[in-house]
């Protein structure tokens, strides 16, 4: 129980500069995980290994588990059976906040964000820091200064250039500016991993090609790196290892340099597998 | 192509904005404008249909006659800002007027005790209707509505329908009533007291965590949930706070009427919303302030004051305050469609 065991990894279609990733211990492991729904298997003992450094991306099709595996690895949802493992240890979230507490970020597809709040508000939300002193321990006075230079600290780090001023109402921002915030907000806060469920999705070619420029600036600081997709060139863009959701089991895990997308999309719909 | 595309783009993102759209914009960063707007306007052109609308007396007395329905939009403005709306804040509001009076007229208890205890009272209703809310699941309209029936009915019940004059009651409860000068103004200290509530409510709105949070529970509750506020403590924080605020409206309502009656309010709890909603508050949740909400309740109340002063029947301010409501709604779902 106390020591895992890695799940076999080939490195071969792994470009050699990106191989030393794999070298150190995985951040965050799933071994057997099971959850039912009544009748309905969510998830039918699936295992998975992430690394630092890394964008693992996420496919499947509907209905394959994609989901469900993202919100048992970060809390939202509970395992029947199976266990998560943080650096080694065995952890068990109760609810999305725990995850949150152990480093583990989540960018939700409906990015949660408030629309009339201002980005910095956004960025803070639920973690928002007092003023110094009695003005903040006991009138419990925000620092609104501080945490809106600090906000912008956050956006400009991920190279975000058409977001300038943070005290804007993020209802006035376009859908790849709203991904932005979410993901700024993610990357101020998760010190492991952040995951990000379909960030593409509501997003036009040049939007899209800045929300990964943002995964690939998130992977290269170090996090490790969950990307749930359905576009498969944005994918094939990002990832560094592809992990196969299939009617709730993972088909296989492979790399955009040892199969191209049909090749993938073949294993994800069951119509060729994965030699093993 | 792409260059071409981008500059036309950005060509488009640099074009002027016209009037009508600075506007909304304005409204959008400051709810309170177009009810101080509305209140000035008001104020002008009472005070050309007569003169003594502008009277430090009439003023004075302006003040004096919004107290109550003033302090009741505090607690309405923190429900409504939730995305809910308070129907009992007239019921717990004579509920701990009833209490505070025949506690200390029939029962003898000390006027300081009586004032504590009726203001423990109004915090328990509101924290019932927070649970039930928030425990139940119930949405605020139906739990509201029915404890309006409820503690309308325990009030009625407990103080037998009679009402209680302030020659009977302790100067401690009668306190609020009183009267002094400021200046050419006459105050009360109830006047004085709501001005203070105002003041303590609005700092805990715009400054600190907790207010911060009111606004995103009432914009979007499960992005709030997802970003880790505790929904629904805020929310049940709310309703409570707002039965301490109903609390001091029943003190202020017996200095103001000079007695602790059932039927003393009668028109509390729309007053309240009108007051909320003329300024500048969202019914849908997540947007306004407390200052409108206080610049309504002067409006509104200007109204009551200038017609009379005009020597215009009152069904006429019936009517104006009803074309108000609709024009302030329609403004808020202008200001919602805000763009960058």
């Amino acid at each position: 129980m106390s020591t895992i065991e890695r799940l076999p990894l080939s490195v071969d279609h792994i470009p050699e500069t990106k191989r030393s990733v794999y070298d150190a211990e995985p951040i965050l492991s799933a071994r057997n995980l099971v959850i039912t729904f009544g009748r309905v298997i969510g998830l039918d003992g699936v295992d998975l290994d992430l690394y630092r450094g890394e964008v693992l991306a996420v496919i499947g099709d509907n209905g394959a588990g994609k989901s469900t595996l993202i919100k048992c690895l970060t809390g939202a949802y509970q395992q029947d059976t199976g266990d998560v493992f943080l650096e080694g240890r065995p952890v068990s979230f109760k609810r999305p906040q725990d995850a949150r507490e152990a480093g583990i970020e989540t960018v939700y597809q409906q990015l949660a964000v408030i629309p009339a709040l201002d980005i910095a508000s956004n960025l803070y939300l639920a973690r928002e820091e007092r003023r110094p002193g009695p003005l903040g321990s006991v009138f419990r006075m925000l620092d609104k200064k501080g945490m809106k230079v600090r906000a912008g600290d956050s956006v400009q780090r991920l190279g975000i250039q058409t977001i300038q001023n943070m005290g804007q109402a993020v209802e006035t921002l376009s859908g790849g500016q709203r991904q932005a915030v979410a993901v700024a907000r993610a990357a101020a806060f998760g010190s492991r991993v952040v995951v990000l469920d379909e960030p593409t999705a509501a997003l036009g070619v040049k939007e899209s090609g800045m929300v990964l420029d943002m995964v690939k600036q998130l992977r290269d600081s170090g996090l490790a790196v969950i990307l749930i997709s359905h576009n498969m060139p944005h994918v094939w863009e990002a990832a560094d290892r592809i992990h196969i959701q299939r009617l709730g089991g993972c088909a296989g895990v492979i790399t955009p340099q040892s199969h191209d997308m049909g090749e993938g999309v073949a294993i994800m719909t069951g119509a060729t597998q994965l030699a093993s | 192509m792409s260059s071409s595309t981008s500059a036309a783009a950005a060509e488009f993102a640099r074009r002027r904005q016209s009037p009508v759209q600075r506007i909304q914009h304005l409204l959008h960063g400051y709810p309170w404008l177009s009810p101080l707007f509305l209140l000035v306007l008001t104020f002008v052109v009472f005070s050309i249909l007569n003169p003594r609308f502008a009277s430090p007396n009439a003023q004075s007395l302006l003040f004096q006659q919004v107290a109550v329905v003033a302090c009741l939009a505090i607690g309405q403005t923190l429900v409504i800002l939730t995305a809910g709306i308070d129907l009992s804040v007239g019921a717990i509001t004579i509920l701990a007027m009833m209490v505070m009076a025949t506690l200390a007229a029939e029962n003898g208890v000390a006027g300081w005790l009586a004032i504590l205890i009726g203001i423990a009272l109004a915090v328990g209703a509101g924290a019932l209707n927070g649970l039930l809310v928030t425990r139940v699941g119930l949405p605020p309209f139906i739990v509201t509505l029915g404890t309006l029936s409820i503690f309308t009915a325990i009030a009625l019940l407990y103080s037998g329908g009679s009402s209680i004059q302030n020659n009977r009651l302790p100067d401690i409860i009668n306190f609020t009533g009183e009267t002094f000068s400021v200046g050419p103004f006459r105050v009360t200290v109830g006047v004085i007291m709501v001005l203070l509530l105002y003041a303590i409510v609005g700092f805990a709105l715009t400054q600190t965590a907790w207010g911060r949070h009111i606004f995103a529970v009432g914009d979007d509750p499960e992005s709030a949930r997802l970003s880790g506020v505790a929904s629904k403590r805020i929310l049940l924080s709310v309703y409570t706070v707002a039965g301490l605020i109903y609390g001091f409206a029943a003190w202020i309502q017996i200095g103001r009427a000079g007695s602790a009656t059932a039927n003393g309010i009668p028109d509390a709890n729309l007053d309240s919303i009108t007051a909320v909603v003329i300024g500048g508050t969202s019914l849908f949740g997540g947007r306004g302030g407390l200052i409108g909400s206080l610049l309504g309740a002067l409006i509104v109340g200007s109204f009551t004051l200038g017609l009379s002063l005009a020597g215009v029947d009152q069904q006429w301010r019936l009517l104006a305050i009803g074309v108000l409501v609709i024009v302030a709604v329609s403004v808020d779902q202008w200001i919602r469609k805000v763009k960058a």
